[in-house]
């Protein structure tokens, strides 16, 4: 009876061998995902950051900066507390944010470090440096955070922040990880390849409670971090600073370009912030606080804001005019008024008069005269043919689209085409008594206060331009810009036809803007008055200097400030001044602009 | 002399190469679970536990000579008395015993520790072949059976006061030894449906599935049989004990411990809780099933080595083995476990009298157990159990204990041709 029992159990140990190695099987070979959790586990892949790039004014002073800055890290596996009342105080968090961190930790992973308590500053880190012994599972890792020695030039540098779920997603070279801190704005967002650098990797074996093991494979696969490259601004931060305290309590813009290479010597939207706010610990608060503020100082009005040019605009009129051939030097239109209001100023007057008077009427004619040219017989398709035509000479003078600043989100303000009008009245429904305020700057036309500074760039330079820029090197290499801030654009007019808006303009500034004149300066100039119809007209004033060898052009605009005589004109002189004299001469004017009562 | 009459050529040099190998493998694999590259020590340091394994194993040759030199009558002799010896260890250990995890199962004895657990298996093996061998036991009979069972239950009863659940069970492994010996099937058919029952119970969520199926298997049963009134009573009994079995076992186990709760839920589900009570499981399977094919080489073990795997010198040792030497190398461990007892089989089948065959089954049930539950622990395929693999974990009084185990078997087997018993 038993004889077959003996083979049952030599069967009964074969079975349970091979249940075993079959099971071993599947989970060994079958089946890769414990090879991929094997890893996981115990080869931790330690991102080595990089020093972000550091940027310098075009002098030299250092702007931004990276100052260390320390996130305390937990290991919920390893971590615990007797006296939690006594850890909150010495780590000084509440109980709630102990918790919550510490359950946001133990979800993430409970042997690999998540952060407690983000950004702590070098004097509390060395506070509680003798206290994270008594604590295991705790330990400080060191970061970096921008700073800004000179809190300037705040919407020129931009900002960095946590890259957003979104930018991940559109990193498809997958460089970012969450909680990555990446440039959201301005020079910082613009230039964030370059000052990114590149990220080390080490790969370090780890243990269970994530003590450090030593290299995997000796290092084979590490990586060394590269620091971010150095970034050389345009910017003249004494001047940057000079203008932001003239514009300080005010609303508006002030840009600065070097003409002849389209350097942004200065770029000034105010109300502007202290760049410092948005780093640290603090960035989320004061960014709600900044984003919320009615003043809008988030808002980078140089670029972004878009107004009438106004009067300034009767320059390119008048550029255009000569180089279609429609007008010349002798060319005399009365001032009539009943086209269009004027001021007082001897009539009839030729061109050179007309820019140093600044004729409504003069131009309220001479633009028809630009645009019907009696191409067709239909006044309707005349007038369109001859907007479209005149349209291809303005928009040549970097108007009606962005310059490519290096800036993200630059408007490109308006030139209007016949489209625009075919879309408001219909096609073959409007004619030029519908658009003649276009001839006056005013209408359905919006220019930037970037696009006034390299109009009077190009008035400057008699006729191109280099598209304004903020940085003029790379670690220290100009060929490492951009290729397009070094290709010079004509706007097509013959540089001759300058020489005599450049005299009206050098006339102008003693009649629509003395106070703009600056002893020993020849300042070339005009003023504007951009139209608001919400409240009282915007002062512009652009203006180069000086006149024979022009070093600075400048664009103004001071909202709500109403004659460009006045506040604008005032502003920009002061601002040539101090950077062709490196002093102010007239501290009256000085004064005049800082108390701000333009009215 | 003839050379058949040398003692050293009736010793089965086959069982005691398996186990050297064993034993070996075991030394290196203990040697990689606890090596450290930064600090790299020799593998006969000893403050490492290589080291201290090496000196269990010199001692445990030691207990070798001492056995294969020693009367074999001495065995036979003297099973009742250590039976009796150990027995009384086990009642004073939970008084006396070193408290280690909230258990009472270990003599200090200053720098040694000992369980006494462990040594009385081969105690009651001893005991069980010594009242096996009488010439009227018969275990188609109720009283012998049921004076087999009392001899194992007493030292698990001891044990489970520790208490050691894990070594309690290995007691069960009787009931191999037991088959051979004659107990009725009927038991191990039952048996092993009250484990597959156990098993749908846990695993399945809606116990109505059971109720449908062990209907159905009633149904079908009756309907195919003789259809006499007993035998269809019968059925339905154990029908209705099955589905009120089924129901309550959910409650008992409701009321178990809660480790052992969790351990019984991981089984079923490893992924409730990878990070908690699944950790272990979880973490043995990623260590074993990273190794692959081959393996990752001697030494190169990322999971065993950096602490992933608890206790992974002791129970859980054949982590170690699998990711360092894969799926080849897990091969060649379990080859030899077979190799092993399927040798011991044919050893224990060739005995003379029946007190070396049940002595020799006794050995071949333990090993079996051993070997299958640790093995199907550490990859899942039963709950978590704290015991040893035979001669491959760390460990005094686990190598000590199986080595005697073993070789008091082949001791017994090298003097068959004198030890001419009654057979049966």
């Amino acid at each position: 009876m038993n004889d077959q029992r003996p083979l049952i159990i030599i069967i009964a140990i074969v079975l349970v061998g091979v249940v075993l190695l079959t099971k071993l099987f599947l989970i060994q070979v079958a089946d890769d995902t414990f090879l991929r959790r094997a890893e996981r586990n115990a080869i931790q892949r330690v991102v080595d950051h990089p020093y972000r790039g550091l940027v310098y004014d075009r002098t030299g002073k250092i702007m931004v900066y990276n100052n260390p800055i320390f996130d305390l890290m937990v290991i919920p596996r390893e971590f615990s507390v007797k006296d939690t009342a006594r850890f909150c105080e010495i780590f000084q968090i509440s109980k709630e944010q102990l918790i919550e961190g510490y359950t946001a930790a133990r979800k993430y992973s409970a042997v690999k470090p998540s952060p407690l308590k983000k950004q702590i500053s070098t004097t509390e880190f060395a506070r509680i440096q003798d206290y994270l012994i008594d604590y295991p599972g705790l330990f400080v890792m060191t970061r970096a955070v921008r700073s800004y020695p000179q809190p300037s030039a705040a919407n020129a540098l931009g900002y960095i922040g946590e890259i957003s779920a979104r930018q991940l997603e559109r990193d498809t070279l997958k460089y970012y990880r969450q909680g990555d801190y990446v440039g959201l704005s301005g020079i910082e967002g613009f230039y964030e390849p370059e000052l990114r650098g590149v990220k080390g990797v080490k790969y370090r074996m780890v243990n269970v409670r994530g003590v450090d093991k030593g290299p995997f494979k000796n290092g084979e696969y590490d990586t060394v971090a590269v620091a971010g490259k150095n970034l050389t601004s345009t910017i003249d931060l004494e001047l940057q600073q000079y203008g932001e305290m003239l514009m300080a309590g005010k609303r508006g813009s002030v840009v600065a370009i070097e003409p002849k290479t389209g350097e942004v010597l200065a770029m000034i939207s105010a109300p502007s912030y202290d760049p410092n706010m948005l780093t640290g610990a603090k960035f989320g608060a004061n960014y709600m606080q900044l984003n919320q503020d009615d003043s809008k100082p988030l808002f980078n009005r140089p670029i972004m804001a878009m107004y009438p040019p106004g009067s300034i605009f009767k320059i390119v009129q008048s550029l255009v005019g000569l180089q279609m051939g429609v007008l010349s030097p002798n060319t005399t239109y009365s001032c009539n008024r009943s086209l269009v209001a004027c001021h007082n100023h001897p009539n009839p007057v030729n061109l050179f008069g007309a820019v140093k008077y600044s004729c409504n009427p003069y131009y309220h004619q001479a633009y028809r005269a630009m645009i019907n040219r009696e191409v067709s017989r239909s006044t309707f398709k005349d007038t369109e043919i001859g907007l479209n035509t005149w349209r291809e000479y303005v928009v040549k003078f970097g108007l009606g689209g962005p310059l490519g600043i290096d800036l993200y989100n630059e408007k490109g303000g308006s030139i209007p085409s016949s489209n625009l009008y075919d879309r408001i009245y219909g096609p073959g429904r409007w004619k030029y008594s519908t658009i003649y305020s276009l001839s006056i700057g005013q209408g359905e036309m919006l220019v930037t206060p970037l696009q006034m500074a390299n109009l009077a760039a190009i008035f400057a330079n008699k006729g191109y331009y280099y598209p304004p820029h903020l940085v003029k090197a790379v670690d220290g290499d100009p060929n490492k810009i951009p290729q397009r801030f070094r290709t010079r654009i004509d706007v097509g007019v013959d540089a001759q036809h300058f020489d005599l808006i450049q005299d009206a303009m050098a006339e102008a500034i003693y009649g629509t803007a003395a106070r703009a004149a600056i002893k020993d300066i020849t300042i070339a100039g005009k003023t504007g008055t951009a139209q608001n119809p919400q409240g009282e007209d915007h002062s512009v004033f652009i203006a180069f200097a000086p006149k024979e060898d022009p070093k600075i052009a400048i664009a103004v605009y001071v909202e709500n400030a109403g004659w460009g005589g006045r506040a604008a004109a005032s502003t920009a002189s002061l601002m040539i001044e101090k950077y062709l004299r490196g002093e102010i001469t007239r501290p009256a004017l000085e004064e005049y602009v800082l108390a701000g009562k333009f009215m | 002399m003839r050379e058949d009459d040398l003692y050293i050529n009736k010793i089965d040099w086959i069982t005691i190469t398996i186990y050297a190998l064993l034993v070996i493998m075991g030394w290196f694999n203990i040697y990689a679970a606890v090596y450290d590259e930064q600090a790299a020590k020799s593998i006969f340091d000893f403050s490492i536990n290589s080291g201290k394994q090496l000196v269990w194993i010199g001692t445990a040759l030691l207990l070798i000579t001492i056995i294969m030199v020693a009367d074999y009558r001495l065995f036979e002799n003297l099973s009742l008395v250590l039976y009796g010896i150990f027995l009384l260890f086990l009642l004073i250990t939970p008084f006396f015993g070193k408290e280690i995890n909230g258990q009472r199962a270990w003599f200090e004895i200053g720098a040694f520790r000992l369980q006494p657990a462990e040594f009385a298996k081969f105690a009651t093996a001893l005991a069980l072949a010594k009242f096996m061998e009488r010439p009227s036991f018969d275990l188609s009979q109720f009283k012998y059976q049921m004076q087999a069972l009392l001899i194992i239950m007493l030292p698990v009863a001891l044990i489970m006061l520790q208490p050691d659940t894990g070594t309690a069970m290995v007691y069960s492994a009787f009931f191999i030894m037991l088959y051979r010996e004659g107990m009725p099937q009927r038991y191990y058919v039952l048996g092993l449906a009250f484990i597959a029952v156990s098993l749908l119970a846990l695993g399945i969520e809606n116990n109505l599935y059971i109720v449908i199926g062990v209907v159905a298997v009633v149904v079908i049963f009756i309907l195919l049989g003789k259809k006499k009134l007993s035998r269809i009573l019968a059925f339905t009994i154990l029908g209705l004990a099955t589905i009120a079995y089924t129901y309550s076992l959910d409650y008992v186990v409701s009321k178990l411990p809660e480790h052992q709760q969790n351990r019984i839920m991981v089984l079923f589900n490893p992924d409730i809780d990878p990070l908690g009570v699944g950790w272990n499981v979880t973490q043995s399977k990623i260590a074993i099933g990273s190794g692959g094919f081959a393996g990752k080489g001697y030494l190169e073990g990322t999971q065993t080595k950096f602490d992933f795997v608890p206790e992974q010198h002791t129970d859980f040792i054949f982590c170690t083995l699998g990711e360092e030497f894969g799926w080849v190398g897990s091969l060649v461990v379990i080859f030899l476990f077979c190799a092993l007892l399927i040798r011991l089989v044919f050893l224990a089948e060739r005995q003379k009298n029946r007190f070396s065959r049940v002595y020799g089954y006794s050995v071949i049930s333990i090993l079996l157990f051993h070997f299958m539950i640790n093995i199907a622990m550490t990859i899942g395929l039963f709950p978590v159990v704290g015991i040893p693999l035979p001669f491959f974990s760390y460990g005094g009084s686990s190598l000590w204990s199986f080595t005697i185990l073993l070789f008091i078997f082949i001791k017994l087997d090298s003097h068959r041709i004198q030890l001419l018993g009654r057979m049966k």
